[in-house]
């Protein structure tokens, strides 16, 4: 196999899969195809995951747009206004699918960290590079509009209180992540690095998730649980159901898009050094 | 005290990132596409 050279060190293993990629007769008699489908590994490969990728993209996005925009439509035309806030209550359509997937991207990221840590997939690593910039743009979005229904409503654009600071260190971790994870020369270590910083942050979440139940905070209660009715009226529940399952998808497409580019981009940089190496 | 321009801004953010990351991530797909359709022999070969 040859060995994929970073910052001039040879780096063996499986991960060099995704810097050089064999030809097609070679991936399909190679050991990591012929294990069974169980095998996390199995998506490991290259060519494997483009084809399957490719294949699910479409069926991410174009559900993602109808349901996104359909939802958005739904909730700023169609819905009522709330009774004590207004119009502003329309804010929350894009305001709490955000937050849902600020904690769902950090989680999957936390996910991705842990499989790069225990199981060495090269996948995983890859994964928790491109989820950081799309999280982290929707915790932005989560937070700002978060100001933006707090000025009209509380007076004010920002307070100290649990759920907004516990927000806001979320956000600080995926920075901290993004920048992480590109600190190195060599990108194992950095992949190494960001996934200690990501399962170290994956404390946060509860604290942000619980944060309205353990400290007096002006941000208001959960108004939807899974243990028990929902205090929003279907009126308004089915819009943000809506708009949260599509933005769900949009954040799956997006991070799916930009995976694909990612590994692409790897085997550009092995068959280059490949050329070098032979050169 | 108008709320519509809270309610404006909230919506062009809500659409507009998603949207934006969209097409940054199309656009380096595209690009990748292209770069390794340009040197990968295995394509080059199809």
């Amino acid at each position: 196999m040859l060995h994929c050279t970073v910052s001039g060190a040879a780096v063996p293993s499986k991960r060099a899969e995704w810097c050089y990629l064999p030809p097609v007769s070679a991936q399909t008699q190679s050991p990591v195809a012929a294990r069974p489908a169980r095998n996390l590994h199995r998506f490991a490969n290259p060519g494997r995951f483009l084809r399957l990728a490719a294949t699910v993209q479409p069926w991410l996005t174009v559900p993602a747009i109808l349901l996104l925009g359909g939802g958005l439509l739904w909730g700023l035309v169609l819905a009522p206004a709330d009774w004590q806030q207004g119009d502003s209550v329309r804010i929350m359509y894009i305001h709490v699918p955000s937050a849902w997937l600020a904690s769902a991207g950090y989680a999957s990221l936390a996910l991705c960290a842990f499989a790069s840590l225990v199981w060495r997939h090269p996948l995983a690593d890859l994964a928790a590079i491109e989820i950081g910039p799309v999280g982290a743009a929707f915790t932005a979005v989560c937070l700002t509009t978060g100001s933006l229904w707090g000025k009209p409503m509380w007076g004010t654009w920002w307070v100290w209180d649990a759920r907004l600071t516990s927000v806001l260190v979320l956000f600080f971790l995926y920075l901290g992540h993004i920048a992480l994870v590109r600190a190195f020369d060599d990108p194992v270590r950095g992949a190494r690095a960001g996934a200690i910083l990501a399962l170290a942050g994956a404390i946060n979440l509860p604290i942000i998730k619980f944060s309205v139940d353990w400290w007096n905070t002006l941000h208001q209660t959960s108004s939807i649980r899974l243990t028990s009715a929902s205090g929003m009226h279907r009126d308004m529940l089915w819009p943000l159901l809506a708009c949260a399952l599509g933005a769900t998808l949009a954040f799956a497409a997006i991070v799916v898009g930009r995976l694909r580019a990612a590994v692409m981009e790897r085997r550009i940089r092995g068959l280059l050094m490949a050329q070098v190496e032979r050169a | 005290m108008t709320h519509l321009p809270f309610i404006a801004a909230s919506y062009a953010l809500g659409v507009g990132v998603p949207v934006l990351l969209g097409i940054l991530a199309w656009q380096r797909l595209g690009a990748a596409r292209r770069r390794l359709a340009a040197i990968d022999p295995r394509m080059q070969a199809e």
